[in-house]
C-alpha cells in the first residue's frame, strides 16, 4: 500500500451567504491550484466532491469548471462526516495505485439538507439535531455532573480560538457567563453551545508518497485510518458514550502505531459543547483527568491542543466542508504554517468526525 | 407512504418482529435486520419508560424505551418534572410529514 500525504489545500470564508453549490466548490479548488507549486490540471486523476446538497453529477460539474479530466470521480454524502469520507476513498484509490493525485472538495450552502434524517422515523417531530444534542447534555449531566459552567468552557474557548481562524464564521469572543445567558434553545442548550450551519468549502490534494515532493517539501501524511458506523437511527445511540468513536479510534491509532499520548494537536467534532467533553474522553486524550477538567485546563492555559482554528462552534458547520476543513487546520498545525493558532512542535495530529448524533465516526491520524 | 406511516397516520403505532429470531425491527421493515427472515407487523406496547429527557419551550420531549429494542423521540405529557425510568402511556402516534408519538406520564 501506497503512502498517501497531503500535498495542498485551499479554502473559504465560512458564512452566511446565499451560493450555489457549485460556485462554492470552484473557490476552494481554485485556491489549491494557486496555492501549490507545480500543479497542472492533467496531474490529476481524482476529483471527489463531498456534500449533502442535492444536486446532481457535482464531481463532473467541478472537474469541468476547473478544467481537470479525471479517471476518477464522484461524489460522496455520509451527512457531517462526508468530508473525511471522500478523504478516505481519495487514500484508498491513491493507496491501491488506481491514481496518484485526487482533488477532494467539500462544501455546503447554509440551509443544506443535512441537517435533518428525514428516514430515521425514530425521532418523530424531535429531528431537528438540537433535540439529540439536548438529551445527550442532559445524561451527561446526569452522569457525570456536569455544570453549566463546564459546557460554558468548551464555547469560550472556541470561539476565543476561532477569532484567529481567517476562514471561521465567528470572529467573536464569548465570556463564560455571556455563554451561559444565551438564548435559551432548551433547558439543557443555549444557542452558544451549538454549532451553527453556514455556507462555506474546503479542499485538499492528495498525492502518493512517489509525486508527492513535486509539490510540497512538508508532505503531510495520513498514517492512521478508523471509522465506524453502528446505525443510522439516534434511538439506538447510548447517551453519553460515542462508541463509534471509541471503535474508530482505536483502528486508527493501531494503524498509524500511534498512542494517544502521541496526540499533539486534535479536531474534535464539536457539534454541541458536550460532544468535545464526550469525545475527548472517547479517544482516550483525558486518561489522567475528567474531560471536564482537561477542558477546563486548557482554557485557563490558553492551550489550544483541541480545536486550534474553533472548533465547529466557532469556525461553523458546512457539513460536506468540515472533515476537509479539519484536515487542513491538522495539516498547517503539522506544517508549523498554523500562524497564531499554532501549536509549538506538534508532529502527530488527529482529525475526529462524526454524523447523526455519533451514530458514525471516523478518525484520522496525521503526521509530518 | 410505506405501511408504517400510513397506519401511523390512522392512529395505529405498527412494529415489526421476526417470525424466526422474534427480534423486534425497528424502524419497521418486512425482513429482519439479524437473521433477513420475514417479520410480522403488530401493534406496539403502548407503555414505555423515560430514558432520557428535556424540555423545550412548554413541551417536554424525551427518548422513551417501548420494548427492548424499541426506542423513540416523543412529547412527554406530566403536570411535574419527569424522571429517568418514570413508566408512561403512549397517549397518541400520528404522521404528517414526521412521525409524531406522544406520552403521558402515568407512575411518579
Amino acid at each position: 500500500m501506497k503512502k498517501v500525504g497531503i500535498a495542498g489545500y485551499g479554502s473559504t470564508q465560512f458564512s452566511k451567504n446565499e451560493i450555489a453549490i457549485e460556485e462554492l466548490l470552484v473557490e476552494s479548488a481554485k485556491q489549491v491550484f494557486e496555492t501549490t507549486p507545480n500543479l497542472s490540471q492533467n496531474l490529476i486523476n481524482g476529483v471527489i466532491v463531498s456534500t449533502n446538497d442535492n444536486s446532481k453529477y457535482l464531481g463532473a460539474i467541478l472537474s469541468e469548471r476547473i478544467g481537470v479530466k479525471p479517471k476518477i470521480s464522484h461524489t460522496i454524502e455520509h451527512l457531517c462526516s462526508s468530508g473525511t469520507n471522500a478523504v478516505i476513498s481519495a487514500f484508498s484509490y491513491i493507496a491501491s495505485g488506481l491514481a496518484d493525485i485526487i482533488l477532494v472538495t467539500g462544501g455546503d450552502v447554509i440551509g443544506n439538507p443535512g441537517q435533518v434524517l428525514e428516514w430515521d422515523k425514530s425521532r418523530g417531530e424531535f429531528n431537528n439535531p438540537i433535540y439529540w444534542g439536548s438529551l445527550f447534555t442532559k445524561a451527561h449531566k446526569r452522569k457525570f455532573s456536569t455544570t453549566e459552567e463546564e459546557l460554558a468552557i468548551v464555547s469560550a474557548k472556541n470561539h476565543k480560538q476561532a477569532m484567529d481562524n481567517p476562514n471561521s464564521y465567528s470572529h467573536k469572543p464569548y465570556t463564560i457567563s455571556q455563554i451561559m445567558n444565551s438564548k435559551i434553545i432548551t433547558d439543557d442548550l443555549r444557542i452558544l453551545d451549538c454549532s451553527y450551519p453556514c455556507s462555506g468549502s474546503s479542499s485538499v490534494l492528495l498525492a502518493s508518497e512517489d509525486v508527492i515532493k513535486k509539490f510540497t517539501d512538508t508532505p503531510i501524511w495520513i498514517s492512521g485510518i478508523g471509522q465506524k458506523t453502528n446505525s443510522a437511527s439516534f434511538a439506538k445511540n447510548d447517551l453519553t458514550t460515542l462508541s463509534s468513536t471509541i471503535s474508530a479510534s482505536k483502528d486508527a491509532y493501531a494503524m498509524s502505531n500511534t498512542i494517544p499520548d502521541d496526540i499533539d494537536v486534535a479536531e474534535i467534532h464539536d457539534a454541541f459543547s458536550v460532544c468535545e467533553l464526550m469525545a475527548v474522553k472517547d479517544l482516550s486524550l483525558t486518561e489522567k483527568t475528567t474531560a471536564t477538567e482537561f477542558i477546563r485546563n486548557l482554557f485557563n492555559t490558553e492551550d489550544r491542543k483541541i480545536n486550534p482554528r474553533g472548533g465547529l462552534i466557532g469556525a461553523g458547520h458546512p457539513l460536506g466542508a468540515t472533515g476537509i476543513s479539519q484536515i487542513i487546520e491538522i495539516t498547517e498545525q503539522l506544517q508549523n504554517r498554523a500562524k497564531k493558532r499554532q501549536i509549538s512542535d506538534a508532529k502527530k495530529g488527529l482529525v475526529h468526525n462524526m454524523s447523526a448524533a455519533a451514530t458514525s465516526s471516523t478518525v484520522l491520524i496525521l503526521e509530518s | 407512504m410505506n405501511k408504517f406511516e400510513n397506519e401511523l397516520k390512522s392512529g395505529n403505532f405498527i412494529v415489526t418482529e421476526c417470525l424466526d429470531c422474534k427480534q423486534i425491527v425497528w424502524p419497521a421493515s418486512d425482513f429482519c435486520s439479524i437473521c433477513h427472515n420475514s417479520t410480522k407487523w403488530r401493534n406496539a406496547n403502548n407503555v414505555g419508560k423515560i430514558i432520557e429527557f428535556s424540555k423545550k419551550n412548554d413541551k417536554y420531549f424525551g427518548l422513551i424505551e417501548i420494548e427492548k429494542n424499541l426506542r423513540v423521540m416523543g412529547e412527554i405529557i406530566s403536570e411535574k418534572t419527569p424522571e429517568t425510568n418514570q413508566k408512561v402511556k403512549l397517549k397518541e402516534s400520528s404522521f404528517e410529514k414526521t412521525s409524531k408519538f406522544i406520552f403521558e406520564v402515568i407512575s411518579n
